[in-house]
């Protein structure tokens, strides 16, 4: 009986190890093999076409996969916007799409056509403001965002045509593409510099994108 | 002494059966929660199968009751029968319009092959029927004289 108790204790003990040495290997790899990316594939993490916030000339660069429809993307707007604010001149965000909702394309798109207009900014804070309204998991509207646009002057017959650009697609398509290639399966997903912060939060993330403001700037 | 020698026998049979089923256990867990591949609902329903045989094959090694076979027997061929179903699904013998994972994630999306073959539905079905090999052995050293 003592026997079998050492024994099942042992390979226990044994089975965990190698469970806990195999996660430590697979996250260093993922890290080296994003470090990789961020050097010798940098336009995965910003395309041209992807809207930024922020000073131009900042040198880090907080690129967020995120979907207009995911509530915890919408939890994390107001907290980014802080963190553009405390770290003004020196932090920018790209924002990518990542459609991992039912009706995200759709919403990805009114959002990119509300650009032709200038009104991106505040469509965006808009719909993820509204977004109970339009994205309720149990009944989603999403032809709603044709009422509620209009409140902040985006005309809405524009939009339908500006939506039908093949450009919208071609948006999608690359971000859809390079988030694979990046390993996204959530959102929101956070790239400071090409890093992933070490666990998901708005702390990490602000942790993560001291270091590299420190990294960029030195100490100030 | 007999006896004694079948009590042997038993309590090394679970114990390699629980080992199976820990590794397969914690395998599909480090797909799952290392890897962040999304479980498919097919793999659920094998996982419900595999993961509470953990811990029916430690009762059987410590306590040594013969009926373990009987415990575990149910729930491995429900395994055994999902992960049958899954791969003929991965290999194209049943076509996945007939399969229900219509919605969320494909139960024929290929995460992962091991040395050019082995597939996660695959591995499970190896595990299952490792188990259910073991499980045979373990009814005729407790059951037959």
């Amino acid at each position: 009986m003592k026997n079998n108790i050492y024994l099942f204790v042992g390979v226990t003990a044994l089975l965990l190890a190698v469970f806990i040495a195999g996660t430590r290997v697979y996250q260093r790899s993922q890290e080296s093999n994003l470090t990789f990316l961020a050097h010798e594939k940098s336009e995965l993490f910003v395309r041209d076409h992807s809207p930024r916030f922020g000073k131009k000339d900042a040198k880090v660069f907080l690129v967020e996969f995120l979907d207009p429809e995911c509530e915890s993307c919408r939890v994390f707007y107001p907290e980014i916007k802080k963190l553009l604010k405390e770290f003004d001149g020196k932090l920018q965000l790209v924002i990518r799409y990542a459609p991992f909702h039912q009706n995200s394309k759709h919403a990805i798109k009114v959002l990119e056509a509300t650009k032709e207009q200038g009104k991106y900014h505040e469509a965006l804070e808009f719909l993820f403001e509204t977004q109970p309204v339009w994205a309720d998991h149990h009944h989603p509207r999403p032809e709603l965002v044709y009422k509620l646009l209009p409140k902040i002057g985006v005309d809405i017959e524009k939009l339908k045509k500006d939506m039908q650009s093949p450009k919208i697609k071609n948006v999608i398509d690359q971000d859809f593409s390079d988030l694979k290639e990046l390993n996204v399966r959530g959102t929101p997903t956070f790239f400071v510099n090409g890093e992933k912060p070490n666990a998901f939060g708005i702390v990490p993330l602000r942790l993560k994108i001291l270091e590299m403001i420190k990294k960029e700037y030195g100490d100030e | 002494m007999k006896e004694l020698h079948k009590d042997q026998k038993f309590s090394k049979l679970t114990f390699l059966s629980w080992i199976v089923a820990f590794v397969a256990t914690l395998g599909s867990l480090f797909f799952s929660e290392v890897m962040k591949f999304p479980p498919c609902s097919l793999c659920w329903y094998q996982r419900i199968a595999m993961y509470p045989l953990v811990l029916l094959f430690v009762v059987g090694f410590f306590v040594g009751e013969k009926e373990t076979f009987f415990f575990t027997l149910p729930l491995v061929l429900i395994g055994w029968i999902f992960s049958i179903y899954h791969n003929l699904l991965h290999f194209g013998v049943i076509p996945e319009t007939l399969s229900p994972c219509l919605e969320g994630v494909s139960c024929t999306a290929v995460y992962i092959e091991l040395f050019g073959f082995l597939t996660i539905p695959l591995m499970s079905f190896l595990s299952f029927s490792l188990i259910l090999i073991l499980l045979f052995f373990l009814y005729r050293s407790s059951f037959e004289k």
